[in-house]
């Protein structure tokens, strides 16, 4: 296995104290079944994810991990199996509820608001914490303006944080395909989550913006302490930047571990890796 | 109480008591039913193809026939001048592909739509500046099309049919047969289904996508003109019936956009539900439900189906 | 005036915020407001009002109404007429029962019956989408249609169910009704319209705008990251048919006076309303309006050029040549520039603030 992701960040992950298995478990998934009609994109999948780790989900190509990420956050309902996050079961819950418990997401394709401005897209990650009703928002003065401000001011910690304030006000229509992914995060943070899902957060991206991109996702672990779930194609950066590692096919578990374990399990390397590597 | 009874007991027992009258309020609504296909077929045809929703089509219908009435009118056979009112149509559609859609390829449903709006606004004003904006009857004599009343008698009472609607029944009939063998026979059908299922793949195989635009706008601009006939032989002709375009859009969403027989189902469904619900239900409800019974009825049916009758189930992805 | 946002600087977020960021658009909009405060009443005369300021206000009114809908919400509705017939007959009934009561409060109220139907309109659009979406609102607006031809009570029985506005005073001035003072209902209007303009910008640039907007640019999304559909959507079609509902107040009792249900049909209504927002511009405000001085506008040019060349054309081919006009129109914007007037307003600043420079 090639180590071609030799960032400083990824040196540091290694010596830091990673969380391990007593750590909380945050989200876990039992027994967790999805169909569509007769395709069976799930099939009884176990797994979960503890607080603070970097837990990604691999597998190759229609082996179901978007569909994980979907039933996660509330847009499929598994058909048979329970979903527990913090330590609750949780019944059929719509996507905005599900944002609201405090779950976020990027997706495989980018899903930008594209006719409005990087600051806006980034502000509406922040809506469900808004919560002066419209009447005050007509005045715009009092309680609806210092909100607006407050917001723009965390809106603007992301921007910071992700350095783009020189989009700020560019409609993301018109940002090249790096940046928009960026921007996509960025709106994932506003809401300040406390599990992040990232959906391919490298697809069609060079080394450079690749290395950028997994700057980012360990610093949002690292200093907001958020735990992320992420799908992710690039083997090498999988194997870097995750402290765990659950692999799908065909809708079934084949495997689940650290890095390594994963790497050597014979499963993984008959339908997944023995393929496409090496 | 009575308004209760009004809509509940009392239509059931009119019908109960005079079945042969109800069987032919049946045969109106189917009647009035094809003609409401004929002008949704057009539009799903086109909808296929181009994923245009064509209001325009309501002015196709008048455009069309006005065109062959205007040519018979100076003397020409009638044979010819269908023929004429046809050639005009294909030129139309050529303008139109020219003009309109090759320069709006790849822009949104509703973009598209609020431009056919548009176009249908350019050609009625144009077509009143061509044709004159006043009423005018189709040469049925000419055409062969009956006028006379078919009596059938049935259960010792009888129910009266018009020709012509039965003329209008068979030629939609026919013309659907037709484009059926059209679609499924042809290479240039094989070709229009190809595009419908996806532009750019078809593209990608060398199918000339905007030579099949021209060619099915072409066609739909034939059923406007049968259309037209139709609906012109009933009464007459004018520019009032542009709004037609609307009536259609329950029908499309009763049968979905890209099924013809859906679009023809949907289309006698709505005719005979509005006959029904016209004669049996009118008074109580205080008269001229029609103008917006069509619409309630795809709306019930929307929230139950929303992909339509034959349309597939529409899975949502991110 | 040279166009420059360089060494406006902002040291705080709030100044960033403020409704126009640019000190020269503040300029222009405010005293273009004021030009319109000060100048018509003292010059204008009642051609003018009648021909352009009335009929600009309240269909620019309607239209930004519908721009609430379809320009930032993406929901695409063909029943503007009947939810300005819902504003105008509300108005109507409740003027004609309560007479003392202040002519802002009736249009208010007017555009609160009128949101509530728009809520009720709104309902299934959960569950359904663009066309299907627009065949609801048709057919509410065949429905209103019906229900104001029908029920004798809404038009306070008058035999052909026409409708007007009775006269009504406001601080001792006629400002409704036949012998009203035409400057006066101009500025009732006018006051009636700022407001709204306004608080329709404030309302888009804070968290209820960029939740219609994220809705409108990609549905899905937008739920999963917290916003919720229904409530997004009913509120844009409260607000929007609050809007129209106010608009189509105006426009009967203050601008045309007398109606009966046809002033209503979808042809006559619906369609230009649509049109005057493709050709200001979806999803602006200004745009609104300025399409609504458009559409108004062009009849009136035509109407008075033919004349003026010294040609004698017959006024029902005119009316053909507008309709073609209005048809070509709409293409070629929606080829040309889909964001319309505003849209090549916005590229005019652009290039005033590069001037002389071409990049």
């Amino acid at each position: 296995m090639s180590e071609t992701m030799n960032t400083e960040a990824t040196v540091e992950q290694t010596i830091a104290g990673r969380p391990d298995h007593t750590a909380e478990i945050l989200l876990s998934l039992d027994n967790v079944s999805l169909s569509f009609g007769g395709v069976k994109a799930l099939q009884d999948v176990s797994f979960d994810i503890r607080r603070g780790e970097i837990r990604a989900i691999i597998g190759p190509n229609g082996a179901g991990k978007s569909s994980m990420l979907n039933v996660i956050n509330g847009f499929y309902h598994p058909s048979e199996g329970t979903i527990t996050y913090k330590g609750e079961a949780r019944s059929d819950m719509r996507p905005d509820v599900v944002a609201r418990s405090g779950i976020a997401r990027t997706f495989q394709n980018i899903a930008l608001f594209s006719g409005m401005s990087t600051l806006d897209n980034i502000m509406t990650g922040r809506n469900t914490m808004m919560n002066r009703n419209w009447l005050w928002q007509v005045l715009h003065i009092g309680p609806a303006k210092e909100e607006e401000l407050t917001h723009r001011a965390k809106a603007e910690e992301v921007i910071d944080f992700l350095e783009i304030q020189a989009i700020r006000k560019v409609p993301v229509g018109r940002l090249p395909y790096g940046l928009q992914k960026r921007v996509e995060l960025g709106r994932a943070l506003a809401a300040e989550p406390e599990l992040l899902l990232l959906d391919e957060p490298m697809a069609g991206m060079n080394t450079e913006e690749k290395e950028d991109m997994c700057r980012f996702i360990l610093d949002v672990n690292d200093e907001f302490g958020t735990t992320i779930a992420l799908i992710e194609h690039d083997m090498s950066v999988v194997m870097d930047i995750s402290d765990r590692v659950v692999v799908l096919d065909y809708g079934i578990k084949i495997a689940d571990g650290t890095p390594d374990e994963v790497r050597g399990n014979q499963n993984v390397i008959d339908a997944y890796l023995g393929v496409s590597h090496d | 109480m009575d308004f209760l009874y009004n809509v509940s007991i009392d239509p059931i027992l009119q019908i109960v008591e005079d079945p042969v009258f109800f069987i032919q309020v049946i045969a109106e609504g189917l009647m009035a039913g094809v003609m409401y296909s004929l002008i949704a077929l057009g539009i799903c045809l086109i909808y296929k193809a181009s994923g245009v929703f064509n209001f325009a089509q309501g002015i196709f219908i008048v455009f069309a026939v006005l065109c062959m009435i205007t040519v018979f009118e100076y003397g020409v056979p009638i044979i010819p001048a269908v023929i004429v009112a046809f050639l005009v149509m294909v030129a139309l559609s050529w303008a139109i592909e020219r003009i309109v859609l090759r320069n709006m390829v790849n822009q949104e449903e509703i973009i598209m739509f609020m431009a056919t709006i548009g176009l249908s606004f350019f050609l009625e004003g144009l077509g009143q500046t061509v044709f004159g904006g006043d009423s005018k009857l189709v040469p049925t004599e000419a055409l062969h099309i009956g006028r006379d009343a078919l009596v059938i008698p049935m259960f010792g009472s009888s129910i009266r049919l018009q020709e012509l609607d039965l003329t209008a029944g068979v030629i939609a009939a026919l013309l659907v047969g037709i484009l059926a063998l059209f679609f499924q026979k042809t290479p240039v059908g094989r070709a229009l289904r190809a595009v419908a299922d996806d532009h750019q793949a078809a593209l990608s195989i060398g199918i000339p996508l905007q030579w099949m635009w021209v060619v099915v706008w072409s066609v739909a601009g034939l059923v406007a003109l049968v259309a037209g006939i139709m609906w012109g032989a009933s009464s007459s002709v004018d520019f009032s019936l542009v709004v037609i375009a609307l009536k259609a859009l329950p029908v499309l969403i009763l049968g979905g956009f890209t099924s013809v027989p859906g679009v023809i189902v949907g289309g006698l469904i709505i005719g005979v539900g509005e006959k029904i619900a016209e004669i049996y239900w009118g008074d109580a409800l205080g008269g001229s439900i029609e103008e917006w019974f069509a619409y309630l009825l795809a709306l019930v049916f929307l929230m139950f189906r929303p992909q339509g009758l034959f349309g597939e189930k529409i899975i949502e992805r991110v | 005036m040279i166009y420059r946002e360089g060494g406006q600087i902002k040291t705080s977020y709030a100044a960033d915020q403020q409704i126009f960021p640019i000190n020269q658009d503040r300029w222009i909009i405010y005293g273009f407001i004021a030009f319109l405060f000060v100048i018509p009443p003292l010059f204008a005369t009642e051609y003018h009002y009648e021909v352009i300021l009335y009929p600009v206000l309240s269909l620019g009114l309607a239209a930004l109404g519908l721009n609430i809908l379809t320009g930032y919400c993406g929901l695409i509705s063909l029943g503007t007429g009947g939810f300005m017939a819902v504003g105008a007959y509300s108005a109507f009934k409740i003027t004609t029962a309560f007479p003392d009561l202040n002519i802002f409060i009736v249009f208010i109220l007017a555009g609160v019956i009128s949101a509530l139907f728009g809520i009720l309109i709104g309902l299934p659009s959960l569950r359904i989408k663009g066309f299907y979406l627009a065949v609801t609102t048709l057919a509410a607006h065949f429905f209103i249609e019906w229900a104001i031809n029908r029920i004798d009570w809404l038009s306070n029985y008058s035999p052909s169910h026409t409708i007007g506005g009775p006269p009504r005073d406001m601080f001792g001035i006629t400002v409704m009704g036949p012998t009203a003072d035409p400057a006066a209902k101009y500025l009732i209007m006018l006051i009636v319209v700022v407001v709204l303009g306004f608080v329709a910008k404030n309302l888009i640039r804070g968290r209820v705008g960029r939740s219609w907007m994220a809705i409108r640019d990609m549905d899905i999304a937008a739920e999963l990251i917290g916003i919720k559909p229904l409530q997004t959507k009913l509120l844009a079609f409260a607000i929007s048919s609050f809007y129209i509902g106010v608009a189509g107040a105006l426009y009967v009792l203050m601008y045309l006076e007398s109606v009966d249900p046809e002033a209503f049909e979808i042809l006559t209504t619906s369609f230009p309303v649509l049109f005057m927002i493709i050709i200001g511009g979806l999803g602006s405000i200004m745009g609104a309006f300025m399409g609504a001085a458009f559409i108004v506008l062009i009849p009136v040019i035509l109407r008075n050029s033919f004349p003026a060349l010294g040609l004698d054309v017959p006024s029902h081919v005119i009316q053909h040549i507008e309709f073609m006009l209005f048809g070509g129109l709409i293409v070629f914007f929606l080829i040309v520039e889909p964001h319309g007037l505003a849209r090549l307003w916005q590229i005019v600043k652009e290039k005033l603030r590069l001037w002389p420079f071409p990049h």
